[in-house]
């Protein structure tokens, strides 16, 4: 193996995310430790804020640039990222826990026999090995993990790993590559955007509603806080088995595993399901009427009392913080 | 058409989790198993695939004796047969992947479904790994699917969207929620399920690509503060929030 750490990074209407530069900070920090260069692979056909990259100080990129990889295609990004990882001979493939890393890095670790470690949430580097952790029973425990494999596939959780800025002194030198004969057997035709909302999965903040809200319309209340906070909605099991809210905002075991900065539960009263899915939140506000409820066992900051008073009042206050 | 479906037997979501003397695995005393919630989609995919093009529908799972409980839950659903792939040792996706190839290139199984992830180690991998061994093509997280001759499309669920996916057989398909709603046992089936064969199988032994070195609990959240019981309470909230905790 050279020293290499490939940091697969993910763009989505041309524009890289920002679980693309924690990627590229997580794997500086891998580098650091086995004395590797990183160098970042992207697809795409134009993407607007590549040069961003070398402020995290990434100063070398392989972009397989071609209209056909604008969206993402399994088949052809599994082939692409192993042609990089053959030209470079990298030991470490950094993604991003997304659908779209997901979906990849499992391919790439099953061509390469590399063991795959998900939803990485912390990393120990002080040791002779590289001591990995990760979240089991969709965070009920966490799990200590280190690679047996030469190569080594890791998807890190978004919004936990800080993305540094860092100075490099060479100019970002981008390899763009000739793309043919894609193998697109297994490609996405078309995107369908939810109308205009943040997905919990990528939030910084999030206000969620249980059952406590009583019925479909007075989600209303959630989604005027989270429209002033530019917070993503999300929901407990409850809410969802009922058909007040779609599936893909729900939060816990059997939903989205997530870790925002604020969590704001209001209405929920913390099923161990719902607990599991958000106890790694920074912080988190609690609003329900039963004091008593285990939601309050994970709250920083509870209130006990009307989610039907509280909410409008909440909503209002904070505009005014902000105005 | 011949369908595989993969399913793993999996600690029910309500489970407490209390960390085994071992320190690697959880403390299975008391622990209710069931089938993991995603693979009950997969097997209610195929049987619609079976419905729709005829054949047959193999449940094949990785795991010990106790597994089969979850295979009869899929037989009681209407499944054909079950194979159990019989192993005591802790596989990692990998090993578990590699045995479900096997049997299902074995079977020569022309689409494949299963669960998105296991509600156990939640690595949503399996399915990915399994069709790379296979050579198939894969869709995962599925919430849409259609098959048209060879041809599939599919709707994957991903951050703020779906994608529509085109693709073709031979597959792997893995389901998330919202595929459809699994059937219900009837209890025809449920009496049927009994007489229903479950092979078993020995898989070799296999190396892990990965090891776990101890599992443990996340250091508890301290409980904080309830501030108040009204709205008096939330000038206060909006103080801590934006002094104490920094976050708006």
């Amino acid at each position: 193996m050279s020293n290499t750490v490939l940091a697969i990074l993910e763009q989505r209407e041309n524009k890289l995310k920002k679980v693309s530069f924690e990627v590229l900070s997580f794997s500086k920090n891998i580098a650091s430790k086995i004395s590797a260069e990183v160098i970042g692979v992207v697809f795409g056909s134009n993407i607007d804020n590549l040069n961003d990259i070398h402020k995290y100080g990434i100063s070398r990129v392989i972009y397989y640039k071609c209209e056909d990889l604008a969206n993402y295609s399994p088949s052809a990004y599994t082939d692409l990222v192993i042609e990089a990882a053959t030209e470079t001979k990298a030991e470490y493939f950094i993604f991003g826990d997304t659908a779209l890393g997901k979906d990849l890095a499992p391919r790439v670790g099953a061509r390469l026999n590399a063991g795959c470690i998900m939803d990485c949430m912390s990393v120990d580097l002080t040791g002779d090995s590289i001591v990995f952790t990760r979240p089991v029973y969709a965070g009920k425990a966490l799990i200590d993990i280190e690679f047996k494999s030469d190569q080594k596939v890791v998807t890190i959780r978004p919004n936990i790993f800080k993305a540094n800025v860092s100075e490099v002194s060479q100019e970002l030198k981008v390899e763009l590559k000739e793309v043919s004969n894609l193998n697109l057997k297994t490609r996405v035709i078309e995107y369908k955007k939810s109308e205009g909302k943040l997905d919990v999965a990528e939030a910084d903040i999030i206000v969620s509603g249980g059952r406590g809200l009583k019925a479909p319309e007075n989600f209303s209340l959630v989604e005027n806080l989270a429209d002033v906070l530019g917070a993503a909605v999300g929901a407990s099991r409850a809410a969802v088995d009922a058909g007040w809210r779609p599936h893909r905002e729900q939060v816990g075991q059997t939903g989205k595993t997530v870790s925002p900065t604020l969590y704001i539960a209001c209405g929920i009263s913390g099923a161990i399901q719902h607990l599991a899915g958000m106890s790694s939140s920074k912080y988190i506000v609690a609003i329900n009427k039963d004091k008593d409820a285990p939601i309050f066992t994970v709250a920083d900051y509870g209130v006990a009392g009307d989610v039907f008073e509280i909410l409008p009042a909440l909503t209002e206050e904070i505009k005014k913080a902000k105005a | 058409m011949k369908v595989a479906v993969c399913i793993s037997h999996v600690p029910d979501t309500a489970t407490r989790v209390k960390i085994g003397q071992d320190e690697k695995l959880i403390d299975p005393t008391g622990v209710v198993y069931i089938i993991n919630p995603y693979d009950e989609f997969a097997v209610e995919e195929a049987l619609k695939t079976k419905e729709k093009f005829g054949g047959e529908v193999i449940a094949i799972s990785v795991g010990n004796e106790n597994s089969k409980e979850s295979i009869r839950k899929a037989l009681a659903m209407g499944v054909d047969k079950g194979i159990l792939l019989k192993t005591e040792k802790i596989l990692d996706s990998f090993g578990i992947a590699r045995a479900l190839a096997d049997e299902i290139k074995a079977q020569q199984c022309e689409i494949v479904f299963m669960g998105k992830q296991s509600v156990d180690y939640d690595d949503s991998i399996v399915g990915q790994i399994t069709s790379e061994l296979l050579g198939f093509s894969c869709i995962s997280n599925v919430v849409d699917l259609k098959i048209e001759g060879q041809k599939l499309f599919a709707e994957r669920e991903i951050e703020g969207g779906k994608e529509v996916v085109e693709s073709e057989t031979p597959a792997v398909i893995t389901a998330q929620k919202g595929l459809n709603e699994p059937r219900y046992a009837s209890l025809k089936g449920i009496m049927a399920s009994k007489k229903k064969e479950i092979l078993e199988k020995l898989i070799p032994d296999t190396e892990n690509l990965t090891e776990v070195l101890r599992m443990r609990k996340p250091v508890a959240k301290q409980p904080g503060r309830i501030i108040g019981t009204d709205v008096s309470a939330v000038p206060e909230l909006v103080r801590l929030l934006h002094e104490e905790a920094k976050v708006i």
